[in-house]
């Protein structure tokens, strides 16, 4: 989630609320296209109220699928994003780089690299890039870093 | 004088109806908001927490009162500190007093300090299209003793920090406690955490330094440490000017 710290905090933990009175009533998980569509609607109710909302849905139901919602009420689908200030650096990097046919790890190095560089940069992005892999059986945290531990003594940039 | 009244409305000094290009429609605009000003910080340890906040109300130039209380106990375990306006951070406290009861009733116990901090965040972001003119800082022991800080913007966005600080003074605190707690950028190694006397000894510099420079900041603290036997409070002094 980018854009309005307080706006993107409070939908998307409403969305959370929103995915789990699905899974009570249906006694199924929620589908990754209509979890992002429950955002997206939500987004468009509120179309000029002055939201701000750049987020990224990243689910896998039977195969991994990549949303793209904001506070426009803008939704789509594709196999590759990036949301935000930085968003542009962080495609140039990406899109260097992307393959559909991608290892695990050299995807997560790839995302590390791009956030990094968007970091450097777009002055409103900065700290610590995290990162998540979402997988069929869930979700994995993988190592945090400091980008300025990236630059310096990863990356070797001096 | 005309020389005096052409030399203000080239500057645009002076009030509207002689500085405005148009002297006949001039238009106002009521606002609801207001800054009072002042400053708040509050600072973790490892089974304590010191909360503070100057107590002066100020109105543009004028001040309105040197004996505010910023800090509201909402449980044994918790207090909130707000700068920002102060019809609101009333309102607000009053607020988060009356949910705090009605918890206690429907639970059967007082609410942690981490479930406070979600529900004001929540409380705030309620009024997303007409903000509390607040700046908060929540800090208590959570529910395994240890002292815990959360900073919120205007609209509910939080987050846990080691400390934190708000208010019309922030951009001299914060910096200082990065410098003196975090250890940034300097090459100094912490040997032991820091003790309650230290942290609070550091927060009554920390205003000392803030009163000088900040015109808002200034009359007296009240400062208050949570630890396992409970909440004191002092109050220290600072300049009147």
């Amino acid at each position: 989630m980018a854009g309005g710290a307080a706006d993107c905090s409070f939908w998307e933990r409403e969305l959370g609320r929103r995915c789990r009175l699905f899974e009570l009533r249906n006694k199924k998980r929620i589908s990754v296209c209509a979890a992002s569509k429950l955002l997206a609607n939500i987004t468009y109710a509120y179309k000029g109220y002055g939201l701000s909302m750049g987020t990224m849905i990243a689910g896998y139901d039977d195969q991994p699928q990549l949303y793209y919602v904001d506070s426009d009420g803008t939704r789509l689908k594709h196999d590759k994003f990036s949301v935000g200030s930085g968003s542009t650096y962080a495609y140039g990097v990406l899109d260097s780089g992307y393959s559909y046919d991608l290892s695990v790890e050299d995807a997560i190095a790839l995302g590390r690299r791009a956030i990094y560089h968007a970091t450097h940069r777009d002055a409103y992005s900065g700290g610590t890039i995290n990162l998540y892999h979402v997988h069929e059986n869930g979700w994995t945290k993988h190592e945090s870093f400091d980008m300025n531990t990236l630059h310096y003594d990863v990356y070797g940039y001096n | 004088t005309e020389d005096n009244m052409e030399a203000l409305r080239q500057r645009n000094y002076g009030p509207a109806q002689y500085s405005a290009p148009n002297k006949h429609l001039i238009e106002h605009q009521f606002s609801p908001y207001v800054n009072n000003g002042g400053t708040t910080l509050a600072i973790a340890g490892n089974d304590f927490v010191v909360v503070a906040g100057d107590t002066r109300v100020s109105f543009g130039y004028a001040i309105h009162t040197r004996e505010n209380n910023k800090l509201c106990e909402l449980t044994d375990k918790c207090i909130i500190a707000t700068a920002g306006m102060q019809a609101d951070q009333v309102t607000l406290h009053k607020l988060l007093r009356t949910r705090m009861v009605q918890y206690k009733q429907e639970h059967g116990k007082e609410m942690s300090t981490t479930a406070i901090a979600q529900m004001l965040s929540n409380t705030l972001y309620y009024r997303r299209f007409f903000p509390y003119y607040t700046f908060n800082v929540l800090a208590g022991l959570d529910s395994n003793g240890k002292g815990c800080v959360f900073s919120y913007d205007a609209i509910g966005s939080f987050e846990r920090y080691n400390y934190a600080s708000s208010g019309t003074g922030q951009k001299l605190v914060q910096p200082l406690l990065d410098n003196q707690i975090a250890l940034k950028n300097q090459q100094v190694e912490r040997l032991e955490d820091l003790t309650e006397e230290e942290v609070v000894t550091l927060v009554k510099d920390t205003f000392t330094s803030a009163g000088e420079r900040d015109i808002y900041t200034g009359d007296h603290v009240e400062i208050a440490i949570i630890n396992k036997e409970g909440v004191r409070y002092e109050l220290f002094d600072l300049r009147q000017d």
